[in-house]
């Protein structure tokens, strides 16, 4: 339900009118101190998008307009966020056709001449509004055992690992993952086909063979030569494009795949 | 979708064509320069087992190739799954030897 307060909002200043409102009774043409802003209200199959107008500012993020509507003017709108700062990978969603970590994303850098369109992250199944369900993407993680298997325990002594060996370097340069599934929205084989496992759990998976700590590292080939596995990759970087970490997990796809085929051609 | 096996057998399969097709032009343009007849050429290639070889792997690694590729076009366009997507591939596999297999013995038995 909305409140007595939002509604009031959106009746005496008329800014917020539904997206089919006609023509005249919104302002269309954006105004510098004013964001016209389009948000997703409803699940995947049932809803609309729902314009608002919201004061602009000269520094303001995409999660801070959404928070602005949330406070001020529709307080059932549902989204994710935490860090605020770009670390903990809850706040992605698709900021005018294109995933986003909201937080850390500058209106200025993406308005289109003064609007926004804001959307459930893509490839899934939204919960309500901007909510979507992450289960299926870290299923995918498991799926591809992307997962760390211990091979010492607290009994041993500690492990030195190198900082400089060819293998180490590889792995951190995939490890800096916040899990925020903007790749994975980005990705068009995950769209394509969905038991593709996707970018990110492939990246930690390439991140885990290149662990020299790592117990099961066959085990990780194994899982990510099946039927969803790296091999349906096709290598066009739309994830590498999108990382707001700035990782390449298409070159981590690509390790994974030199990797199993380096064991095919060794018959394993 | 793409299986290792399936990835490794059309990344060979591009492997055995890639000096097939380089024979292949090499031959098409050294036939054309010399203003070979089909009857001229038909009698080089007929009774030859080394043309039967040369494009019958050609042919075979052609239609393994091409019917791994449309697998994947097809799974990604109309959302194709397992056994129809087999059964598919196959198909297309199937039909590409044959046609190939029968260009190829046409003009070398
Ligand atoms: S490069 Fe591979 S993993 Fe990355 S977006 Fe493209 S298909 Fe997806
Ligand atoms: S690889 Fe980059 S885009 Fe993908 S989940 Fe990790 S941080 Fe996000
Ligand atoms: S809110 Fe934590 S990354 Fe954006």
């Amino acid at each position: 339900m909305q409140s007595f307060r939002s509604l009031l909002y959106r009746f005496s200043t008329m800014t917020t009118l539904p997206s089919s409102a006609p023509d005249s009774t919104v302002t269309k043409k954006p105004t510098r101190d004013v964001l016209l802003v389009s948000i997703w209200r409803g699940e995947a199959d049932e809803g609309d998008f729902e314009a608002h107008s919201v004061p602009a500012h000269d520094n303001q993020t995409v999660l801070d307009v959404v928070s602005w509507v949330q406070q001020h003017a529709d307080p059932t709108l549902s989204y994710r966020f935490a860090c605020r700062v770009g670390m903990c990978g809850s706040c992605a969603m698709m900021v005018n056709g294109e995933p986003r970590w909201t937080c850390r994303t500058h209106v200025s850098k993406v308005a289109d001449d003064g609007a926004l369109t804001v959307a459930p992250l893509r490839n899934l199944p939204v919960i309500k509004d901007l909510v979507v369900d992450m289960d299926p993407f870290f299923d995918k993680w498991v799926a591809a055992q992307a997962v760390h298997h211990p091979s010492h325990s607290r009994a041993d002594p500690m492990q030195p690992v190198s900082t400089q060996t060819p293998e180490r370097i590889s792995a951190n340069e995939a490890i800096e993952c916040i899990n925020c599934a903007v790749c994975y929205a980005a990705c068009d084989t995950v769209a394509n086909q969905p038991d593709y496992l996707g970018p990110a759990a492939l990246n930690r998976a390439w991140a885990l063979i290149n662990d020299e700590k790592d117990a099961a590292r066959q085990e990780i080939l194994d899982a990510v030569s099946g039927t969803g596995g790296c091999h349906n990759c096709h290598s066009q970087g739309g994830c590498a494009h999108y990382c707001p970490n700035e990782l390449n997990p298409m070159a981590s796809v690509a390790g994974l795949k030199r990797a199993t085929a380096m064991r095919f051609f060794k018959g394993r | 979708m793409l299986t290792l096996r399936l990835y490794m057998l059309q990344r060979l399969s591009a492997l055995v064509m890639v000096p097939l097709v380089i024979g292949h032009i090499a031959v098409m343009i050294y036939a054309v320069q010399g203003g070979l007849t089909a009857e001229e050429i038909l009698a080089r290639t007929k009774g030859s087992l080394a043309w039967a070889a040369f494009y019958g792997c050609f042919v075979l690694a052609a239609a393994l190739h091409a019917s791994i590729g449309l697998r994947t076009v097809v799974a990604e366009t109309f959302g194709w799954t397992s056994k129809g997507l087999d059964i598919f591939s196959l198909a297309v596999g199937l039909f590409l030897s044959v046609l190939g297999l029968t260009a190829v013995t046409a003009v070398t038995l």
